[in-house]
């Protein structure tokens, strides 16, 4: 019993620092890869008690140390209490999403097999909309309860961008619900651990590719980043729905984008390419489609699968943020047409097309 | 264990205590957007409660359903109306007194009835219980009529709810 809750408590504390690392590794990349495509050095002269010899990680440790000792500033005829709970309820609905993300296979520790998923949940994909869906109270709270105009025309925008975007990403989920006849993250990240042809492995963008586009698309939505920042577009709205949040509120906010970030990273990864698999990898270790075999223990294919969803979380975190630093931002209506006209009709196709696809070639039925 | 609570009765009692706390608030409250929130909160709890049955599937769509969807729509509107503090509308002795006298009678109904109520059966529920396999099966095979009933019913309100936007246009 007490061992079962400290592997728990272990899981969940690693998927929750994973996370943090790779936020962390995300600002760096939004700071030195934003100045690379702008041509311009970035940040890199804060000193921490005169030392400034770290360059950009001075800044990174300097940034949410000043954050933290900044005065909160709260406007007096705003609302002081959903103020206050706005920041928390977008934060922690993201942060809790990554209970259901599977960052390994099995681990064998002590004649225990320990699944590498903090929360096995069997509806795993419905939790994460769940979650998902409920970030939105934080921005539509922090546009209402500041009191401020431009807070508020951030906040109306910023919902209903959230809640267009959810339905396409709903329903590109069910193709990949469909595709592997499960809910649970886990299970289709091992479902995609088989082979097609002896050699390819069965990652979900080869079964998914419209799905995958579309996913991306409203995830980066949802994150509402740059293309899709308009509930924030700091040259009209100062900055839309937390502009009048200071300090450690503040730092939430931009903690919950960047974690949004990272998740939309985890949740492609573990959907389309393949989660923690790499390639041919399986319990016992390598085995190769053209011939050769290598016997690996638990430990180190545990390590070593870990390795891979932790390279590919930061690849996409990567992609997000070069996307972010490449495109101008859409006109209102342009944003809200690309969601019920573009995407909405799109994934509804991928849905039909795939329900037939099953049934026609897998002649799987009920 | 008879005479001390199990962990599961004390999570249900402050469980429980806190939904009727967060229902009252959405009845009391004088400001919709803090109705609204409670409200929130009070449908998160119940979805608690249906995790705690072994129903995982209605527990989660509660949230995206509810909490996720209707009532984000709710407060989009409270915002768009900029709604402030209401004062309550009492509508006189009458009225105060019909609606106690009504909502006694209801937890009267309720009372008596839960008094009257079949015991639960001792065994618990079968494997898979609650697990979406399970529940799709029964819907889509025992259930399958009124379920796409219920769909055509959803369809002509969409249907209405256009038309009457098309009418408010031109």
């Amino acid at each position: 019993m007490a061992v079962d809750v400290a592997i728990a408590a272990a899981k969940a504390l690693f998927i929750v620092l994973l996370v943090v690392q790779v936020m962390g590794l995300g600002v760096f990349f939004e700071r030195k890869v934003s100045a690379l495509i702008q041509d311009r050095i970035g940040a890199n002269r804060a000193a921490i008690f005169g030392f400034a010899g770290l360059g950009l990680v001075n800044t990174l440790v300097a940034d949410p140390i000043k954050f933290l000792l900044k005065e909160d500033v709260v406007p007096a005829s705003s609302d002081r209490l959903l103020h206050s709970l706005a920041p928390i309820l977008s934060l922690v609905p993201v942060l809790v999403t990554f209970a259901v993300v599977p960052f390994g296979d099995v681990l064998e520790v002590g004649g225990r097999v320990v699944n590498l998923q903090a929360a096995e949940l069997s509806i795993g994909i419905l939790y994460v909309l769940a979650m998902v869906s409920l970030g939105v109270y934080g921005v539509v709270l922090a546009g209402w309860a500041s009191n401020s105009r431009w807070s508020l025309l951030g906040g109306i925008r910023g919902s209903a961008q959230m809640i267009s975007y959810e339905i396409a990403m709903g329903l590109a989920l069910i193709g990949i619900v469909l595709t592997y006849n499960t809910l649970d993250l886990q299970e289709m990240a091992r479902a995609q651990g088989t082979l097609l042809w002896g050699w390819l492995p069965a990652w979900g963008i080869l079964y998914q590719p419209i799905g995958f586009l579309i996913f991306m698309t409203a995830g980066i939505a949802e994150s509402k980043r740059i293309p899709f920042d308009l509930p924030e577009s700091e040259s009209e709205l100062v900055s839309g729905y937390f502009t009048e949040y200071s300090g450690p509120k503040h730092l939430m906010f931009m903690m919950s984008d960047f974690v949004e970030v990272v998740l939309v990273a985890a949740l492609v990864t573990t959907l389309f390419f393949g989660g923690w698999q790499i390639p041919w990898l399986y319990r016992d270790g390598f085995h190769f489609p053209f011939g050769g075999a290598v016997a690996l223990p638990s430990l180190a294919v545990a390590v070593l699968q870990v390795t891979s969803f932790a390279l590919k979380l930061v690849f996409f975190t990567w992609l997000q943020i070069v996307i972010r630093w490449t495109l101008p931002r859409f006109r209102y209506d342009q944003l809200m047409r690309l969601g019920w006209q573009g995407l909405l009709p799109l994934a509804l196709a991928n849905v039909v097309v795939s329900a037939l696809l099953i049934v026609l070639w897998s002649g799987r039925s009920a | 264990m008879v005479g001390a609570l199990g962990v599961s009765q004390v999570a249900f009692l402050i469980l429980a205590a806190l939904t009727v706390l967060s229902a009252l608030t959405v009845v009391v409250h004088r400001n919709p957007v803090h109705s609204a929130v409670a409200l929130v909160s009070t449908l998160c709890l119940l979805a608690l409660f249906f995790f705690a049955l072994d129903a995982q599937l209605v527990a989660i769509l509660q949230v995206i359903v509810y909490a996720g969807a209707i009532v984000v729509l709710f407060l989009f509107v409270i915002m768009l109306l900029n709604l402030q503090a209401q004062s309550r509308a009492t509508g006189g002795p009458l009225l105060v007194a019909a609606a106690t006298l009504g909502g006694v009678a209801l937890a009267g109904l309720v009372v008596s009835g839960l008094g009257r109520a079949a015991a639960p059966p001792a065994a618990g529920v079968g494997a898979g219980f609650g697990e979406t396999a399970a529940l799709a099966r029964e819907l889509f095979t025992a259930y399958l009529l009124p379920f796409e009933l219920t769909s055509l019913l959803l369809l002509v309100a969409i249907v209405g709810a256009v038309a009457l936007a098309k009418k408010a246009d031109g």
